[in-house]
């Protein structure tokens, strides 16, 4: 209505219509994917680091869509990721090395992996759904673990030979390639996120999220479409492991520990979860400022990122991306006023 | 073949009753205040640090030490949960498990700073150290004392909450925390006592349990796992499910390691995701 367009006043974050998807991008998006592809070219130095940043962000995208938009707290997300880790690491070295083809492997694996388990973890509660997916977390591990003829054990799988990309660019010791590779497929990773939880499919997840018991009232399987979410964050996990294992031609046993589960919900909640990109902003920041502070001291490192995990519950709900939010409502509110 | 059969169900028994003894606070804050708790096992470390630390510094005999070690944790369990537990009684189960998680982290990276990352030893007083022969069976004494520890507070527990005053007021306020506030229960304070006796309980576990469980910065983390499966697995709220599941996972855990270690926790990992499908309430679940 053209009269009202004089006293419009910014929608809340937590205003129900606001997260109404129009599956347009917009101008902060563009610019969001020009920094990658910016420090490609201004950070030479920093290629092999930038990598290791965009793999971790695809895999806590990864968890977005099972934690933030579906609501499931999972603290054993690294399985899925060890599991394509392991997958892509084991074919390169049993001989077949194309890297694609790999991936696609890697996300086979651990779709199937996800669809099998979250039978188990649609069941039960909150707690008991944190405590299977940690179970099921220390079950892969223990079982890499005792496997050490096939993974290698607490020394890791070594002699990952990988083939060129595409047939033209070898992963070697630059991280080129890598990076690339790793932007490239973090960027279709991505677009696949976005349409989905932008389809009809992701607002029933979030309607799932904010009240489970109303939704088979509106003729929706919840538990369906739980299989099907874990299922595919499982799958977008395992080619997240995969990007690592064949960049960095290495898969070690801690892919799958308790430590990176945790450490992933972390940087998700420090982004914000449930916004696609909470995940890669809580990455970029946690991963860089790790790399700055463990160098000064690892213990140190600990007690800051507990200390931030406090403040956050306590002062920052949503994270980082909600207190822009909050800081951005609150200017527009002030600029529409009388 | 027998006798040796009895001697790994009794360490499992042991090793059981000190999961229980600790775990137990856990299915308290859990039952009462619907908390999902993951830093209690840092509890149960200060405990552990509180009876290194006076022994080695000031002298203090092993036995004295249990109870300053339970006053102690109990003291910071209350002010803990004063000043920051309360405030998030009504968040959701994601922030309560981040929050945790940051508390441990700071309790891990803590610890490392006051005392090392290296394993404290415990210098336990002669008569509980060797062997003590029992119906022709040779137990371990230390761990014959500690049973008959847990045996002891599982009695007064029990009695406290099925026969005083007190222990009426803590059940009503399981069932329903409203209701009870509205009867004229003082339910906070209900909620703070309960809190610091479980965190209490839970540094007296830590500190009797450096023989058996060892202690070094990473314990809280290490035995997460045990202590949430105990109350996940028992049922929060009752004394009688975490005991129950106590015993036996530590009978299961110290059975697994002895007669297949190439399993190793393989065994309480299936187990426990096994109970959980099977209970998801846990095996005497209260709320539904």
């Amino acid at each position: 209505m053209r009269a009202d367009e004089g006293t419009f006043v910014a929608p809340r974050a937590d205003d129900a219509t606001a997260g109404l998807p129009t599956g347009r991008w917009s101008r902060f998006e563009i610019a969001f994917w020009l920094i990658p592809v910016a420090c490609f070219f201004l950070l030479p130095g920093y290629l092999v680091m930038g990598s290791q940043i965009l793999i971790t962000a695809l895999f806590a995208l990864s968890l977005d869509l099972i934690l933030g938009y579906a609501g499931i707290v999972s603290l054993g997300h690294a399985a899925f990721f060890g599991i394509g880790a392991y997958t892509a690491g084991l074919l390169a070295r049993h001989g077949w090395g194309e890297p694609v083809s790999g991936l696609v492997a890697a996300a086979a694996v651990a779709a199937l992996v996800g669809w099998a388990t979250s039978f188990l973890i649609v069941r039960g509660k909150d707690l008991t759904r944190l405590m299977v997916t940690l179970g099921i977390g220390l079950l892969f591990f223990e079982a890499a673990n005792s496997a050490s003829t096939i993974t290698g054990g607490v020394d890791g799988l070594t002699g990952v030979a990988m083939w060129k990309l595409l047939g033209l660019f070898s992963f070697d010791l630059d991280g080129k390639a890598a990076y690339v590779y790793s932007l490239a497929v973090l960027f279709l990773g991505f677009v696949a996120v976005r349409l989905l939880v932008n389809s009809p499919f992701g607002l029933s997840l979030r309607a799932i999220r904010e009240n489970a018991s109303r939704m088979p009232a509106l003729g929706v399987s919840v538990r369906a479409r739980l299989v099907a979410v874990y299922t595919i964050g499982a799958a977008l996990a395992g080619i997240a492991g995969a990007l690592l294992a064949q960049t960095t031609q290495f898969v070690g046993l801690d892919s799958l520990g308790f430590q990176r589960s945790a450490e992933l919900v972390v940087m998700l909640v420090l982004g914000g979860a449930g916004r696609m990109y909470g995940a890669a902003l809580g990455t970029a920041i946690f991963m860089i400022v790790q790399d700055w502070l463990s160098g000064l001291n690892p213990v140190y490192w600990q007690f800051w990122i507990g200390l931030l995990l406090v403040a956050i519950v306590l002062f920052a709900r949503g994270g980082m991306l909600g207190m822009i939010d909050r800081v951005v409502a609150r200017l527009f509110h002030r600029g529409a006023g009388p | 073949m027998i006798a040796n059969f009895v001697g790994v169900l009794f360490d499992g028994v042991a090793y059981g009753s000190l999961l229980f003894l600790i775990s137990i606070g856990l299915s308290v804050t859990l039952g009462l205040m619907n908390f999902v708790n993951l830093a209690h096992g840092a509890f149960a470390m200060l405990g552990g640090y509180v009876c290194v630390m006076l022994m080695s510094r000031w002298g203090v005999p092993f036995l004295a030490t249990l109870p300053i070690a339970f006053v102690v944790t109990a003291a910071v369990g209350a002010v803990l949960e004063r000043t920051l537990y309360r405030r998030l009684y009504k968040a959701s189960h994601l922030d309560q498990v981040l929050f945790s998680i940051g508390l441990t982290f700071m309790a891990i990276a803590g610890a490392t700073w006051l005392w090392g990352a290296s394993q404290q030893p415990v210098r336990l007083p002669e008569m509980l150290r060797g062997q003590v022969e029992l119906l022709g069976l040779q137990l371990g004494a230390y761990r014959l004392f500690l049973v008959a520890v847990v045996v002891a507070i599982t009695v007064a527990l029990a009695f406290m909450i099925e026969r005083t005053r007190f222990g009426a007021q803590v059940r009503s306020a399981v069932d329903d925390a409203d209701v009870a506030n509205g009867v004229g229960i003082n339910v906070n304070l209900v909620f703070s006592l309960m809190f610091a006796l479980g965190s209490g309980l839970a540094g007296l576990g830590g500190a009797l349990g450096i023989d058996v469980l060892g202690l070094d910065p990473t314990f809280p983390l290490k035995y997460m796992v045990y202590f949430l499966l105990v109350v996940a697995v028992g049922g929060a709220g009752t004394i009688r499910g975490p005991l129950v599941a106590a015993l036996v996972l530590g009978i299961f855990d110290v059975a697994g390691k002895y007669y297949v270690p190439q399993v190793g926790a393989f065994i309480i990992y299936t187990l426990m995701v096994v109970l959980l499908i099977a209970f998801p309430a846990g095996l005497y679940g209260r709320r539904t």
